[in-house]
């Protein structure tokens, strides 16, 4: 509720409801009351609270957003003007979309981008509350205010550590085997890094040259989270995760030469159970007959001096605002991370023969990285206060292009603990998760969301249906978001689900039957679909309850097909 | 005209092989080859990397290979905590009251010989239709581990997690080699096991669908196909509703891909839910003479729904069959549960000989060890069976198998091996070979590590051998 502490009061800026509504809601109730006495129908039909009393008391009304009945179903989701550059960014990304010939689609609408922004900067689904501030917010700074607010919210923390655990591999289990209390002291170490807001090279230059215990000192623990620790293997993720590149296409001797700064690497078992020292030794003994020497991935040779860690070598190259890689690879991330596709796509798949879609806004976001020395939320600022961001979903082109060149934004599906956590807080649900095996065993405390999971491993027969990836690889493909009919069962007709529908105390405080009808239907779309409905979905609704069918199970069909709806399952 | 240890392995198969096809030297006969356990290897390597080298030397002299594998579909029936081999499939009345407790006689079966548990009189009427592999053993005596290397045909304890055979028969059978049915590849009844990752490195696409609910109740609630207390007349409506609100989907472009991906995935879950496909389901579409038939309980009715699953082309259904592991109360539980199982597995087996599924269903029922002959009557476990790997019992048919045969065996007491040593990895690629997966086949290893779809023999690092004796 911090966010509604900060915005003015707004009940003054209400509009009262337009006439049309009024008069179709007074026919149908007319007609109704004459045919039959169904009482639970007459309520769900007949809104007994004058219109005006309710918007005005409650603050919940959003008949000013409230489209048109003439409407077309687009106008829900965008502007009606064309949209205009409003920074470098834009600029960058109209002009390669003029070349192509393709127009960029519409600017998105408040309540699309209330939804997005929070999806896509916190995970978290905005709650009904949080939503109508936003949407109620007259100001000219508004989105721009809002994008400050997420970037600043403790969630931000647990979402991007999710996705950094993806790519670090955070999992007690098989095949990496960190074990439970070292996977939670690396997840520990990443949210920390995270709520500070770490600058992106401090935080690669910790992983890379950390010493110490597994349980104690996180970032060791991503020389473990690997299937094989050969310096071969090393160099391979250490290319992964930094550079953008696949160092398993790279001629032999490059790879050899990055793997050259990881051979005095050391693992040394402890006296207490799965614990493991993981440091630098000067003095190990180099395999007989090796002539690897560290050489630099871009061919120069590397300095090594007896007593300083070849890991702080590599580290001062690859951290170096210079550094061709570095700065290039998570400027793309970054893009990617928040528009769903890489400007050089895949995002981890960087190498001379896979173009840029548009170099030149790569080179942009690189150059702005590092003058903002490696501080991601002023990258993230950048790129969500670009119109280019904060287009519609409503593509105008269908050419591949368009897509790749960011004409409009692309719908994705949630993600496994996006989803969950975002019907739990519908709901007002909470998940079981544990970890059986191995031992130690995990126990997660019920009220902490899917997204702040610190360990890969803890079993969940949803999120491996919804496309959790195994944290094998580090490969950012391993999650998968492609809908399947298995997850469209679960989702149409689970016991979870309906269980969650039936019995949630939030939805179920949003159904209870006193409420007036009208606030019931707005109280679901704000809740679920983060806007108002339209008049034209409430003439279908209110048909339905006509029809003969009771005001719970009304209510409750309602918030399982907004529930099932593409707009509630993808960020759009 | 053993060649093993004399000739280089690699020679041995290839002329073997040129002999069995009759391109080379004297032809072996079956019977030759089953005997010097060479079929095994031999007819493995057929559908593999060698045949296809053959195959592009000569192709007119060697296509095409008549490899047509028999089964189609397996129904395991794992029987989870460890069953009783004396009490079951390999009694040993003689070995005193220590040894078979209260149950002190076998009976006759329907084929000369074979003499099975006295509470499992409706089976001894089927022995023709199965065979009972006495002798298996690995020695393991962890349910988590045991079950791993049963299930997997691989040691545990190393750096891969190996899938199950469901999974990579899920794999080899599945949507990914065209199979085109609604319903999952690899279904469990009911309940996934738990402790037991049945996918392993595969992943989460090739785990099974584990059906929830009940088929011994009045109606089996099926996870996501069957919603308790709504009816089909609102689940329609409900459809309909959806569709009438999906402003979204409108206001998109029709030719969205996205879209069209939900769409569809959409009316695969109603043809489920609704439609045909989620009919498999209800069980009150079978006579109930024919549900009696297999026992009105948990158990008896998940046999007659896996039969109707592979009657519908699944290739792949686990029973999770609980409630084995009996360190207490062992003699009152194997007479609870022994004549459940008894009706339910003798019923499937009968049902799907009569209906002519029986040749192409592959029906193993077991645990992951047996238990330990020697009854423990002290206290705390006042006549309790405790784990026993070194030796338990196996019950396969159909789908290849021949029936009517007993492998191996065991000592007088049940506690050694004696004769024909058998190891998981041995029955898994016989099943495999029965269903015409190419042991050789690369399984897809998220590091790219080259794996076989074969586990090798746990002993030798070898090619496991086969059970020639009953194929």
């Amino acid at each position: 509720m911090f966010y509604l502490c900060k915005i003015p009061h707004v009940s003054q800026r209400l509009l009262r409801v337009p006439h049309f509504l009024l008069r179709r809601e007074t026919l149908i109730s007319a007609a109704f009351s004459l045919a039959i006495s169904a009482l639970s129908a007459v309520a769900f039909a007949v809104d007994p609270r004058p219109k005006t009393t309710s918007a005005s008391v409650s603050g919940k009304s959003l008949t000013a957003k409230t489209p048109s009945p003439s409407a077309t179903p687009a106008s829900v989701f965008e502007l009606n003007t064309a949209p205009r550059p409003q920074g470098k960014i834009d600029e960058l990304v109209f002009r390669r979309l003029h070349e192509l010939g393709i127009a960029p689609t519409h600017g998105c609408t408040d309540a699309v981008f209330v939804r997005r922004v929070f999806l896509d900067v916190i995970g978290t689904l905005p709650t009904a509350a949080e939503t109508r501030a936003f949407l109620q917010d007259q100001s000219p700074e508004r989105r721009t205010s809002l994008i400050d607010l997420l970037l600043a919210r403790e969630e931000y923390a647990d979402y991007w550590a999710m996705k950094w655990s993806d790519l670090l591999r955070v999992k007690a289990e098989f095949p990496v085997n960190l074990w439970p209390n070292a996977a939670q002291a690396y997840h520990r170490w990443i949210v920390a890094a995270l709520r500070r807001n770490q600058p992106y090279d401090q935080f690669a230059r910790e992983l890379l040259t950390a010493n110490g215990s597994n349980f104690r000192v996180g970032p060791v623990n991503f020389y473990r989270a690997l299937q094989n620790k050969e310096p071969a293997s090393i160099a391979r993720t250490v290319a992964l995760t930094f550079m953008g590149e696949r160092a398993e296409k790279w001629p032999a001797a490059q790879l050899a030469g990055l793997a050259g700064f990881f051979t005095q690497l050391t693992y040394k078992a402890t006296g207490e159970w799965k614990e493991e020292i993981v440091f630098f030794d000067p003095h190990k003994p180099q395999p007989v007959g090796d002539t690897t020497t560290a050489r630099f991935p871009d061919g120069t040779m590397a300095t090594l001096v007896a007593d300083r860690d070849a890991r702080e070598v590599f580290a001062d190259w690859l951290l170096d605002p210079k550094n061709p890689w570095f700065a290039r690879a998570m400027a793309n991330r970054v893009w990617s991370w928040l528009l769903g596709r890489g400007i050089v796509h895949e995002t981890d798949d960087l190498r001379p023969d896979n173009p840029a879609a548009n170099p030149a806004l790569l080179a942009y976001l690189e150059r702005e990285l590092i003058a903002a020395r490696f501080d991601v939320k002023q990258l993230m600022r950048l790129i969500l206060n670009s119109q280019t961001y904060q287009l519609s979903s409503i593509a105008r082109s269908t050419r591949p292009e368009a897509e790749a060149n960011f004409a409009f934004y692309a719908p994705r599906r949630l993600d496994a603990e996006v989803l969950i956590d975002a019907i739990n807080q519908i709901t007002g649900t909470t998940e079981k998760y544990s970890s059986a095996i191995p031992e130690p065993f995990t126990f997660v405390p019920e009220d902490l969301r899917s997204i702040a999971l610190p360990d890969g491993s803890i079993t969940s027969s949803f999120l491996e249906n919804f496309g959790r990836p195994s944290r094998d690889t580090g490969l950012e493909s391993e999650r998968n978001n492609r809908i399947t009919a298995s997850q469209r069962l679960t989702l149409l007709n689970s016991t979870l689900i309906q269980r969650k529908l039936e019995q949630g105390p939030k939805i179920q405080a949003l159904i209870r039957n006193r409420a007036a009808p009208r606030e019931i239907i707005e109280g679901l779309y704000v809740t679920i679909l983060s806007r108002p409905p339209t008049a034209g979905e409430r003439t279908i609704i209110t048909a339905r309850a006509l029809a003969g069918a009771d005001a719970r199970t009304t209510s409750i069909d309602l918030a399982w097909a907004l529930l099932n709806s593409a707009e509630f399952l993808y960020r759009h | 005209m053993n060649l093993h240890h004399s000739v280089d392995p690699r020679l041995w198969n290839l002329s073997t092989e040129l002999r069995l096809l009759g391109l080379s030297g004297p032809p072996l006969t079956r019977r030759e080859a089953i005997r010097d356990g060479l079929l095994g290897a031999a007819s493995l390597a057929l559908s593999g990397h060698l045949a296809s080298r053959a195959a592009a030397m000569s192709d007119a002299a060697l296509a095409p290979l008549p490899v047509t594998p028999k089964a189609k579909s397996v129904i395991q029936i794992w029987l989870w905590g460890g069953p009783c081999h004396l009490d079951t499939f390999d009694p040993k009345p003689d070995a005193g009251y220590d040894y078979s407790g209260a149950l002190k006689t076998s009976i006759p079966t329907n084929v000369a010989g074979i003499q099975i548990g006295e509470l499992l009189p409706l089976l001894a009427k089927q022995a023709d239709k199965y065979s009972i592999i006495r002798s298996m053993t690995h020695g393991i005596n962890g349910h988590e581990t045991a079950s791993y290397t049963v299930q997997t045909g691989r040691a545990s304890g190393g750096r891969d997690v190996f899938p199950g055979t469901g999974a990579v028969v899920s794999l080899f059978k599945g949507y990914d080699a065209g199979y085109k049915g609604l319903l999952p590849p690899y279904i469990v009844l009911t309940e996934l096991q738990g402790r037991f990752s049945e996918a392993g490195f595969l992943g989460g696409r090739y785990k099974p669908f584990a059906t929830g609910g009940d088929p011994g109740a009045n109606r089996f609630i099926v996870e996501g196909v069957i919603a308790q207390g709504i009816s089909d007349e609102r689940q329609r409506a409900r459809r309909e509703f959806l569709h009438q609100l999906n402003t979204f989907e409108r206001a998109m472009p029709s030719a969205d891909p996205r879209l069209t991906a939900l769409g569809q995935c959409e009316s695969d879950a109603y043809e489920m839910i609704l439609g045909d496909a989620g009919k498999v389901f209800d069980l009150s579409q079978e006579k109930d003479a024919i549900r009696d038939g297999y026992g009105r309980n948990t158990f008896g009715q998940s046999c007659l729904m896996a039969r109707r699953l592979v009657e519908r082309g699944v290739p792949y259904v686990t029973i999770n069959y609980k409630g084995w592991d009996t360190h207490k109360q062992h003699f009152p539980i194997m007479r609870r549960k022994l004549p459940e199982f008894d009706r339910g597995l003798a019923t499937l087996l009968a049902d799907l000989a009569e209906r002519g599924l029986l040749e192409s269903t592959i029906v193993m029922a077991g645990g992951e060890f047996g238990r330990t002959p020697k009854v423990l009557w002290e206290s705390p476990w006042n006549g309790g069976r405790s784990h026993w790997g070194k030796a338990f019992s196996l019950l396969v048919a159909g789908g290849g198998f021949k029936g009517g045969h007993v492998v191996g065996q065991t000592d007088a007491r049940g506690e050694e091996v004696t004769e024909r040593p058998v190891q998981p990895s041995e029955v898994i690629a016989s099943v495999y070979e029965c269903l015409g997966i190419d042991g050789q086949a690369k399984l897809p290893h998220p590091e790219g590590t080259d794996v076989r779809a074969m586990p090798a023999a746990l002993n030798h690092g070898r090619r496991p051998s086969r059970l020639s004796e009953i194929m």
